[in-house]
């Protein structure tokens, strides 16, 4: 976990070679399909990302009452959109203000909402974020760019349950008038995790 | 277990490292070793607990050497030869040497793609009475299981005030032993950086906790 992403070719022919045979004892005894296989590499390298947490936050930006309803049950509220299954099967939305930045992390292991933000990036599965998340997060946000006042409330979400947390960041000014696909595209993953604010600046 | 998982308040592990533009799977290994133990978790022999405390149940060493889905692939390895889907004889040899069990029947590609929509969760519709309210002061008890837990080290012994009464949960610490869900509420409960870490920040972390962790502070 040190050293997620190792650029070492013998490294991944090795583990190539491992779950390659894994793999070929599970076909030749029928335990897993192919098929089944790649619509599952394909489902989350392709289908399900962050574009769908930016559809849920634009949404609740632009309509009230699918703020009240995220707001009442984030989960019921998602799936109207579309959006539901495996790691958001029960979902809260956080809502940045002025006054407070929520931030989630999975210090345990990977906890992450796929069905909202896809599969997390490797810096959120690695062990400098994990361990500083809960105890340097300001620190933390720094290294990402965001520096917050003292008499912003830090809140930080430690998924150890089966709970899914998406951050609703703050609107950015300069965005008023907006329709709801037009402020999708400046959603980033980053800001629905809590680790970045959102500024038109950005080049967004 | 105080295993090498649980990282809250851990030093020396440095900066976060990011990636501009990064793949979803950086090698087809990755995407065969997450989809190898997605489907194999279809199969339903054992639930995510158990899969969560194959991974962590190891030397630490080996724990902060191994990448993520390197992680991911040993434990599944170690799922499928303790469940009795594949031995181990098998697996070094790279071969099914044994027939396949008739009574299974992997989910093909439309129904894998119908368990990823499933809505079913952790969630237990039971009626089990919630031992706080939100606004008690509670306390995490002093526990140290050597097995499976999601009670992170850094909260034990601490003092929080209980913010969300999710609901009935399935209890993770009995269903990463196969020892049934032990429904019970889970928490979302606040703990100050001053009572965590000693710091005078008016931060706060927020971690999700069951009643079987919990006393009255």
């Amino acid at each position: 976990m040190t050293h997620d992403h190792r650029h070492d070719h013998d490294y991944d022919e090795e583990m190539g070679f491992r779950v390659g045979a894994l793999e070929r004892v599970l076909v030749e005894k029928g335990l897993v399909d192919p098929a089944a296989l790649e619509e599952l590499i394909e489902t989350y390298e392709h289908r399900v990302g962050p574009r769908n947490g930016a559809q849920v936050v634009a949404k609740a930006w632009t309509d009230p009452d699918f703020l009240a309803r995220l707001r009442r049950d984030a989960t019921a509220a998602i799936a109207t959109l579309g959006f539901a299954g495996r790691q958001a099967e029960h979902m809260i939305a956080l809502e940045n203000t002025p006054k407070v930045h929520n931030m989630v992390v999975c210090t345990l292991c990977s906890c992450y909402p796929w069905a909202v933000l896809g599969l997390p990036p490797v810096w959120y599965k690695s062990a400098p974020y994990r361990s500083r998340a809960v105890s340097d997060p300001r620190g933390v946000l720094k290294e990402f760019g965001v520096e917050l006042a003292d008499d912003v409330e830090v809140k930080v979400w430690d998924s150890t349950a089966e709970l899914r947390y998406l951050v609703i960041p703050q609107r950015p000014a300069g965005t008023e008038g907006w329709d709801a696909e037009r402020l999708a595209g400046i959603v980033t993953r980053d800001a629905m995790i809590g680790v970045a604010q959102l500024r038109l600046e950005q080049g967004k | 277990m105080n295993g090498a998982q649980d990282l809250g308040g851990a030093h020396g592990f440095g900066p976060v490292l990011r990636e501009s533009d990064e793949p979803v799977f950086h090698h087809r290994w990755e995407q065969r070793a997450f989809a190898v133990t997605l489907a194999l978790g279809m199969l339903g022999r054992w639930n995510l607990d158990m899969s969560r405390y194959s991974r962590e149940n190891r030397h630490p060493v080996d724990y902060l050497s191994s990448t993520y889905y390197e992680l991911w692939l040993k434990g599944v390895e170690r799922l499928a030869i303790d469940h009795g889907l594949i031995s181990g004889q098998e697996l070094k040899s790279g071969r099914g040497l044994s027939p396949p069990d008739p009574g299974i029947a992997p989910p093909d590609a439309a129904r894998a793609r119908e368990l990823l929509r499933s809505t079913a969760g952790a969630k237990m519709n039971v009626a089990v009475a919630a031992r706080f309210a939100a606004g008690d002061r509670v306390r995490v008890k002093n526990l140290h299981p050597a097995t499976h837990t999601r009670m992170p080290r850094y909260c034990r012994g601490k003092a929080g005030v209980v913010a969300i009464d999710h609901g009935v949960y399935v209890f993770p610490d009995t269903h990463a032993l196969g020892l049934g869900p032990k429904p019970q509420h889970c928490y979302s409960v606040r703990f100050t950086a001053i009572e965590l870490w000693g710091e005078a920040r008016r931060d706060t972390v927020h971690v999700d906790l069951w009643d079987d962790y919990l006393e009255r502070a």
